[in-house]
């Protein structure tokens, strides 16, 4: 009897320190893909979120209107799914009472737990969405107010994309191939295919396949009776070896050029020499040498000995800008953090400058275009709007 | 015209590929009427091999493909051991349906070993060359050739061994085969090799001409040589190979003439009206099903 006594008291005391624990600190969510099919991406934006809180709470503080809070994470997976996506954000927000939210990455989960963000009035930025969904209510059309990206849009990359086409390669007519049954590609191979014809280009050809295939025999010989002086291939880095193996067997030398699912260096080892030469649009480039980069680049090295991808890039930028705007707020309160970042501008991130306009959750900034060269990303030019 | 040409080629490699895929589904079905859905993870299975045959053994292109298409082969003996034998009496909807689970657990096993796509190294030197505009490739005509070569030697294992023998006689009668003392349970193990092992040598061939594999690539390219298999008439053996390369003439041409996003869409719409003119196939003959 005595036991069950001791048993209860010390729960109850364990409870009451729980209840205790109020402290001074910030709590911000994240919701990253930490299970699931994109494991890397959501393992790259907790890696570089913990980073990002780490730096501030080794200095004391995030100083707001002359007081120093610490900052607290609550991680929560989303496991790349929608609905999950969607009650971790519910979560977060009801039960762990955080100010804000970063993440989630993909687009699939960023919409819904935009939604939820947006009735709660929760700031939420996500580091890699580049649906227009994410921020724009697809049925008013209107812009939500307290979401945003750190990336730009795939309508955006689209029309830089055939601008640098036209411009830095002097390329009139162009041949693309995309997998139609994503609806990212398509929509980057239509808005390029778009900004080229009115800029005066042509397209030679404009093939498909669709996920899982490898033989782009037929589609090559196709492209090739165009003589195109270019080959755009928004397509993920999985497929982009044979596309290019496959043009260049058919004595296409012509250069190709790819869009940001490029980027993972696994391609780097799939494709080998054939991809030398080919250009693609990035959000970050790790070999910058810039000097906000190059810490960055040094210090996420240090801590998890990779090289950071442009989600933690994105990330990191991330709670730049959310830091940066709970110290112009001037208290940490998730209506004067989602007023302050409407009016950052020129702000200074790994992953170039970003600009954000009153009343839209979408940031200016520049692309980023890599050139793949003796075996590694490297560095080509920013294009900037 | 050299256009066209290099069209034919295409669609001569692509064809090649699935009547070799077809033909182990025609075997198995022809044998056992199972329908065996794992053969194109089996496929998968062949090129994986293929992939630690070359980039860790480093093995010269002869033995890699022979071990792929020998270990392939063993696998899908023991599938037909572990999985199909247990239910040879049982209904033709529960093999069916273990066939596919087999399948899953074929993709969900390479999955857990190895998740990432994989670059598979050049296995014979690839050598261009250009007759008046038309570019053919060492890797086009060693599968066109390896795949006639292995269609012919098939064809005749069927029709001139007493191998063949015993599994035309199997697919005729399958109770009084036994009384004539035959192994059943030998020749069907066998007919399940030589199946698998076309899976395997395609799934080489397939990694030689497309050289990133990964582990869900059996899954499209399983069902379009079944489809294959079905149009030349399933239980046929040469009508696998007239049905593989139909499929790829198909699929070729309707890229050709239409924009490249309608390729199955009429790849597959042809299919079913050929289907409903001649539901057995090409050159199946009617028989009554049980599934």
């Amino acid at each position: 009897m005595v036991r069950l006594y001791t048993a209860v008291l010390c729960l109850v005391m364990l409870m009451a320190g729980c209840a205790k624990e109020k402290d001074n600190a910030i709590h911000i969510g994240v919701i990253a893909e930490l299970t699931g099919d994109i494991p890397a991406v959501g393992a790259s934006c907790k890696n570089a979120a913990e980073m990002a809180v780490k730096s501030v709470n080794d200095k004391g503080g995030l100083e707001i209107g002359g007081k120093k809070y610490a900052i607290k994470l609550q991680i929560e997976d989303s496991a790349g799914r929608s609905e999950q996506a969607a009650s971790a954000a519910q979560k977060l927000i009801t039960r762990d009472k955080v100010i804000a939210i970063v993440g989630p990455n993909a687009s699939s989960g960023a919409i819904p737990a935009s939604e939820i963000a947006e009735t709660s009035k929760i700031p939420m930025i996500s580091p890699w969405s580049t649906n227009p969904k994410t921020t724009i209510d697809p049925r008013s059309g209107k812009q939500k107010g307290y979401v945003f990206r750190a990336c730009y849009m795939d309508s955006f990359q689209g029309r830089v994309l055939a601008a640098f086409a036209m411009g830095e390669l002097k390329a009139k007519k162009a041949a693309v191939l995309y997998d139609v049954a994503s609806e990212v590609l398509k929509g980057q191979a239509e808005v390029f295919k778009k900004t080229l014809e009115e800029k005066g280009g042509t397209i030679t050809g404009f093939e498909t396949y669709t996920t899982g295939n490898k033989d782009f025999t037929v589609q090559m010989t196709k492209i090739k009776n165009g003589s195109p002086e270019l080959i755009f291939l928004p397509t993920y880095y999985s497929d982009v070896p044979l596309q290019v193996q496959q043009a260049r067997r058919f004595g296409i030398t012509e250069p190709v050029l790819g869009s940001d699912a490029w980027g993972s260096h696994d391609l780097l080892a799939l494709c080998g020499k054939d991809c030398d030469g080919a250009f693609f649009s990035s959000h970050f480039s790790a070999n910058s040498t810039t000097p906000g980069v190059k810490k960055f680049v040094d210090d996420y090295k240090a801590l998890y000995g990779s090289v950071p991808d442009d989600v933690a890039a994105l990330t990191y930028d991330s709670f730049g800008i959310m830091f940066e705007a709970m110290k112009r707020a001037g208290k940490p309160n998730s209506e004067a953090i989602k007023n302050a970042i409407q009016k950052i501008t020129g702000f200074k991130g790994v992953t170039g400058d970003i600009t954000f306009h009153e009343g839209s959750g979408d940031p200016d900034k520049s692309v980023v275009i890599l050139q793949i060269k003796d075996g590694e990303f490297k560095w080509f030019a920013d294009i900037k709007p | 015209m050299v256009y066209i040409s290099q069209q034919l080629l295409n669609m001569l490699q692509l064809g090649s590929i699935y009547a070799v895929i077809a033909l182990g589904y025609t075997m198995v079905y022809g044998v056992l009427s199972l329908i065996n859905f794992a053969h194109g993870d089996l496929f998968m299975i062949g090129a994986f091999l293929c992939f630690i045959a070359t980039a860790k053994l480093h093995l010269p292109f002869v033995v890699v493909l022979v071990v792929a298409a020998i270990g392939t082969a063993a696998i899908g003996m023991a599938v037909e051991r572990l999985a199909y034998r247990p239910l040879r009496d049982a209904p033709k909807v529960s093999a069916i349906i273990t066939a596919l689970g087999v399948g899953v657990f074929i993709e969900n096993f390479t999955l857990a070993l190895s998740p990432y796509p994989r670059h598979v190294p050049e296995m014979l030197p690839n050598v261009s060359w250009n007759l008046g505009g038309l570019t053919v490739s060492s890797i086009q005509g060693v599968i066109v050739v390896l795949s006639v070569l292995l269609m012919v030697g098939l064809d005749f294992i069927v029709r001139k061994t007493r191998y063949g023998m015993a599994m035309r006689a199997l697919a005729w009668d399958i109770k009084t085969l036994p009384l004539m003392g035959v192994s059943v349970n030998a020749i069907i193990a066998l007919t399940f090799a030589i199946g698998a092992g076309f899976g395997g040598a395609a799934g080489t061939m397939y990694a030689m001409a497309f050289p990133v594999i990964d582990p869900y690539m059996g899954i499209m390219i399983g069902w379009k040589a079944f489809i294959a298999a079905v149009v030349g008439g399933i239980g046929s053996i040469r009508g696998a190979m007239l049905g593989g390369y139909i499929l790829g003439a198909v699929e070729t041409f309707a890229a050709v003439a239409l924009p490249s996003t309608y390729r199955d869409f009429i790849a597959f719409t042809l299919l079913l009206i050929l289907l409903i003119f001649r539901p057995n196939g090409i050159l199946g003959v009617p028989k009554t099903l049980k599934v």
